[in-house]
């Protein structure tokens, strides 16, 4: 028999990476808050890739980290090697990645969420979801207690109706085998939720015993480690190390003479899988003239044999899967610990949410992470620290934050997602970002610390620190600007060794800082009155003055684009009745509901002309 | 109060072969940029005068005198736009006034998009609602032409060939990108020195884009129109009407005008190129055939077409083949010689393309309602006769832009800088020449990136 349990201020379903940052931005910020999560020994999970960043995506742990989330803790706590990757690219691109021990991953998440003030972790099922006249959101779980919540999050990742996949068999479950959840997502689309299906997968885990280490290429994590969290205090150590495999012919034939056992293939998954997870037989059927592809061999874990095949992801027969496995150099032995499996879940349009992650027609309501339609830990955390400060800031009467894509990496998943839409599991990367020059991994915390303060999930003593750093770097810079070099036969060798012009007269520090050729280690002998400080000081001073050119187009651009962000468009705009919008626009724009007119430029379908309407028809109705 | 915009240049005068020409300079730097290019007799500048004054002298291109003009200024709010407005008069036609124009953008104004000057009116303060009501369908009014206008543009090319352009650029883009965001896989090592060469073939093609893109500007200047009907029916009639002479070779023998007769006529405000077509009929006369067959090929690539039907015929198989072929097309109908007796089925014009004009070309009567219903279907009715011409200038704008974001990307990779700005410039000038199809940059990449490369996990 149904009875009431308990009331919170926000509710959160779901302990993945979403739950998990919406939950812990919520109780800091002063709110009752339940999380909830069908199995308490899998917090914090990672069923695929075990590794967090990445390209864009470690731009993301950081920008959660300078906000004050968690993620960036709980990965230097338990990386087992790091990694920045695309050095030499450029700053904008500079990524960081780290290989995590799963386990302790889990546990240690787990355990900040019992520690959390204001916060209770409880295992259950929801398996129904309502609102109640008095405003309130109704939960009812498996063993029928009733949960009231002012707000509720949906982070539910994979678990929404899950269906695996492996060949011709398949079974309702969720990843790793857990239990999915079914009756959400009935309760969900009765709400009339617009809900759809996407798929994903994971390929195979094999035993260390088993893989023949010893011909494969080793590949080590960096020497001089830079940790995700700005607050970082911890000694990181490469504790393991990865190696790299190539798929080849026979891989090749395997796949294609046993392609029509596979589900895809076979047209029994209608969800929208991933584009840029492809499975190896999706790369093996596009790529066709591609030789070989590589195949990452990655721990699972310090005290596990267990290891991961990345970009051996698939959805062929368990059969089939062990024959082109053991085609591959190093796995002709291989011992399959799990097999790979395909798993199709149901997630929300994210079209129907607005910037601060409500759902635009259930007040209250909110949505973080793969029930919205990306992909990845990263960007599951991203929203939910989002989703988290959004909810609590409803019940406490204030203001929604939405995230600038000019200011954040955060913001420009968050307004891709509720403007453009996804059509396939969202993926972050630096070329969905316009202002990526300025969206750097290593300026996380000066782009978005203040507004971690503002809302309250930075301490005051590490917003203290943070602003001791910037002090420094003002200083640095002003010290390069006035030091003057002189010019000295060393200098010139160096300055000659490294294809770059010598000096004649005494030159600023700053303007052999610029130089593309230089860089401040280059120069330490040369400048003699530098100051013992940090590296990550002269390294923002270095790409300040490097980029500075650069750096000031792009903020150009964003002060064009914010020109067009301060015009609001209201909630209850009828597109249909201005005269001169296109019929393409007036469709989009009522569908989307943008807030404003820099949010509707993005719009695809929408063009100058029509906003240059929009723009007409605001000031037109602000007279009247 | 003044809106915190760019200044904005456009040529006011209606375009065609005209005597004199003023070009509107309008923003808070319209002086200041007037003043680069403008050199007076007395050596004064223009920021040395008082509102509603005036000085004469010459329009400069850096040091080539460009042509005499006279420079009236307007200081604000005492303008037509509320804003500092500079009127810059010279006597060189259409074609002299282009350079003008193009002086004073290079000097820093931008073109003024369709209806600009009469939105910052309105945003000024200086109209009322129901004339931003007609801006606002003008505008429309614009883009939904753009489509049609743009195959005008040297038959199309200029749109095949920045798409081109740009196809070349989003290789290099989504390149660059699934080499950054995915360096696990074996994505080809970018080699700069390629890339700096795709640079420079696609810096080139855009340069000679835009030279030829100067030369087809004189002749793409307004919108494009045909005057249809089977022989006879007084279409050269009708275009004399319009353009107030003897154009067309007026005959009662049927086919007389067996090529193409174009003219540039001002039809209250807006400028239609029109052009008289043959007769469509059967014949076995291959010249007419070869008119007919261009004929068809002007109806397509006509922005709005002028349907003749004479009263007095009844409808004959040539009408109703001709009302097949200006269906989906914005067309008026005009049943001529209504003068003589009715013989002509009107209701199934009517149904088929909408309500008809009728009038007697021979003396005027309904020339009137035939020029009303021309500017209503356009859109001009209220408004801006050059919406035509500066989209033709926003688009030289958008290459020119796209140009220069391609130099800094070259100048960027040659200087050695690292690969992710002269990414972003490569970016930009996607998004420059994209602004012609609205498309947004940053997908297209990203489709781009799936499509070309075999990545993920």
């Amino acid at each position: 028999m149904e009875y009431f349990a308990k009331k919170y201020q926000v509710a959160v379903i779901g302990a993945g990476h979403a739950g998990i940052e919406a939950g812990l931005a919520s109780a800091r910020l002063g709110c009752d808050t339940a999380v909830f999560t069908i199995n308490l020994d899998w917090v914090g999970n990672m069923p695929c890739n075990p590794s967090i960043g990445g390209t864009s995506k470690g731009h993301l742990v950081r920008e959660i980290d300078a906000l004050g989330g968690e993620m960036g803790k709980a990965a230097d706590a338990n990386t087992l090697q790091s990694r920045i990757l695309n050095l030499g690219k450029g700053p904008a691109v500079h990524s960081l990645r780290a290989q995590i021990d799963r386990r302790p991953y889990s546990e240690y998440m787990k355990k900040v969420l019992e520690q959390q003030e204001n916060l209770e972790l409880r295992q259950c099922e929801i398996v129904n979801i309502e609102k109640c006249e008095n405003g309130l959101w109704k939960l009812r779980t498996n063993l029928e207690a009733v949960y009231e919540a002012e707000c509720v999050i949906l982070a539910t990742g994979t678990f929404l109706a899950s269906k695996v996949y492996v060949g011709d068999v398949s079974y309702e479950s969720g990843p790793d085998g857990m239990f999915p959840a079914r009756g959400l997502a009935v309760a969900l689309k009765e709400m009339g939720v617009p809900t759809r299906r996407f798929k994903t997968g994971t390929p195979a885990r094999v035993n260390r015993r088993s893989v023949n280490a010893e011909i494969l290429e080793e590949q080590h994590g960096d020497e001089r480690i830079v940790p995700f969290s700005f607050d970082n205090n911890i000694d990181i150590q490469n504790k393991m190390c990865c190696y790299v495999t190539y798929t080849n012919e026979r891989t090749k034939k395997v796949i294609l003479d046993n392609l029509h056992r596979s589900p895809l293939y076979g047209g029994k998954i209608d969800g929208k899988g991933p584009r840029y997870c492809p499975s190896i037989e999706d790369k093996i059927v596009r790529f066709h003239e591609k030789e070989r592809h590589q195949i990452f061999v990655e721990p699972c874990g310090y005290n596990t044999e267990e290891m991961y095949l990345q970009g051996l992801s698939s959805s062929l027969p368990e059969d089939v899967q062990l024959e082109f496995m053991h085609t591959i150099p190093g796995l002709e032995n291989a011992q399959m610990m799990r097999t790979a499996y395909a798993i199709e879940y149901d997630c929300v349009d994210p079209l129907a949410l607005d910037a601060s992650l409500e759902f635009k027609d259930f007040s209250g309501l909110f949505g973080a992470g793969q029930f919205n339609g990306s992909s990845g830990y990263e960007e599951a955390a991203a929203q939910g620290l989002v989703a988290g400060i959004n909810a609590a800031r409803k019940v406490q009467g204030k203001e929604p934050v939405i995230f600038d894509r000019a200011q954040s990496y955060i913001g420009t998943l968050v307004d891709d997602l509720v403007t453009k839409g996804c059509s396939d599991p969202y993926r972050m990367m630096t070329s969905r970002s316009e202002y990526r020059l300025i969206l750097r991994q290593d300026n996380a915390d000066r782009r978005l610390t203040p507004l971690g303060h503002e809302i309250g999930l930075i301490s005051d003593e590490r917003f203290e620190k943070y602003k001791k750093k910037i002090e420094l770097i003002a200083e640095e810079r002003k010290r390069v600007e006035k030091a003057v070099v002189s010019p000295s036969d060393k200098l010139n060798d160096m300055l000659v060794s490294r294809e770059t012009s010598p000096i004649v007269s005494g030159v600023k520090l700053a303007e052999l800082i610029k130089r593309p050729q230089l860089n401040y280690d280059l120069l330490e002998e040369f400048d003699t009155e530098r100051p013992d400080l940090p590296y990550e000081i002269f390294e923002q001073v270095e790409i300040d003055i490097k980029y500075e050119g650069y750096i000031k187009r792009q903020k150009a651009q964003v002060a064009e684009m914010h020109r067009l962000e301060v015009k609001k468009l209201p909630a209850d705009i009828d597109y249909n009745s201005i005269i001169g919008l296109r019929l393409e626009a007036r469709e989009k724009l009522s569908k989307i509901k943008p807030k404003n007119v820099g949010q509707a430029s993005r719009i695809s379908g929408v063009s100058p002309a029509d906003i240059s309407v929009l723009l007409i028809y605001l000031e037109k109705e602000g007279l009247r | 109060m003044t809106h915190n915009e760019k200044t904005i240049a456009a040529i006011a005068t209606p375009a065609g072969v005209g005597g004199i020409a003023t070009l509107r300079v309008s923003g808070a730097e319209a002086i200041e940029i007037c003043d680069k290019a403008f050199v007076s007799a007395k050596g004064k500048k223009l920021s040395q005068l008082s509102g509603y004054s005036a000085l004469y002298g010459k329009i400069y291109d850096k040091k080539q005198p460009v042509d005499e003009a006279v420079c009236l200024v307007f200081k604000a709010p005492h303008s037509f736009t509320g804003e500092d407005v500079v009127e810059i008069t010279c006597h060189g036609g259409t074609f002299v006034m282009q350079k003008v124009l193009r002086v004073i953008l290079d000097c820093g104004a931008v073109p003024a998009e369709a209806g600009e000057f009469s939105k910052r009116a309105f945003l000024n303060g200086k109209i009322d609602l129901s004339g931003a009501e007609g801006i606002m369908s003008v505008i429309n009014s614009q883009g939904e032409q753009g489509l049609s206008a743009s195959l005008n543009i040297l038959e199309g090319s200029l749109s095949r060939k920045t798409d081109e352009i740009n196809n070349s650029l989003l290789e290099i883009c989504a390149h660059i990108s699934a080499w950054v965001d995915y360096p696990d896989e074996e994505i080809e090592e970018i080699n700069e020195d390629e890339i700096i060469v795709s640079l420079k073939q696609a810096q080139s093609e855009l340069q000679s884009l835009l030279d030829k893109f100067d030369s087809g500007m004189a002749v793409t200047t307004g919108v494009d129109a045909a005057i249809i009907g089977k022989p006879n029916a007084g279409k050269s009639t009708i275009m004399n009407l319009l353009t107030g002479y003897d154009r067309s070779i007026v005959t009662d023998v049927k086919g007389t005008t067996r090529d193409v007769v174009e003219e540039t006529v001002n039809i209250d405000g807006c400028i239609l190129r029109l052009s008289d077509t043959a007769g469509i009929r059967d014949t076995g006369d291959t010249v007419e055939m070869l008119g007919i067959e261009r004929s068809r090929e002007k109806i397509r690539r006509s922005a709005i077409v002028l349907a003749v039907f004479d009263s007095g015929d009844e409808l004959t198989k040539e009408d109703k083949d001709l009302i097949e072929l200006c269906k989906n097309k914005p067309v008026i109908p005009i049943l001529n010689k209504n003068d003589t007796a009715c013989r002509i089925d009107k209701d199934y014009i009517t149904s088929a393309l909408g309500e008809a004009v009728e009038m007697s070309a021979k003396d005027g009567t309904g020339l009137q309602e035939l020029k009303d219903r021309v500017t209503t279907l356009l859109g001009t009715k209220n408004f801006d006769p050059n919406a035509a011409m500066l989209a033709n200038e926003r688009q030289r704008q958008c290459c020119i832009k796209a140009l220069d974001s391609l130099k800094e990307a070259e100048f960027a990779l040659s200087a050695g800088v690292t690969l992710d700005a002269a990414g972003v410039c490569i970016d930009d000038a996607v998004s420059a020449l994209l602004e012609l199809t609205g498309k947004k940059a940053s997908q297209a990449v990203v489709d781009k990136v799936f499509s070309n490369f075999c990545v993920g996990k």
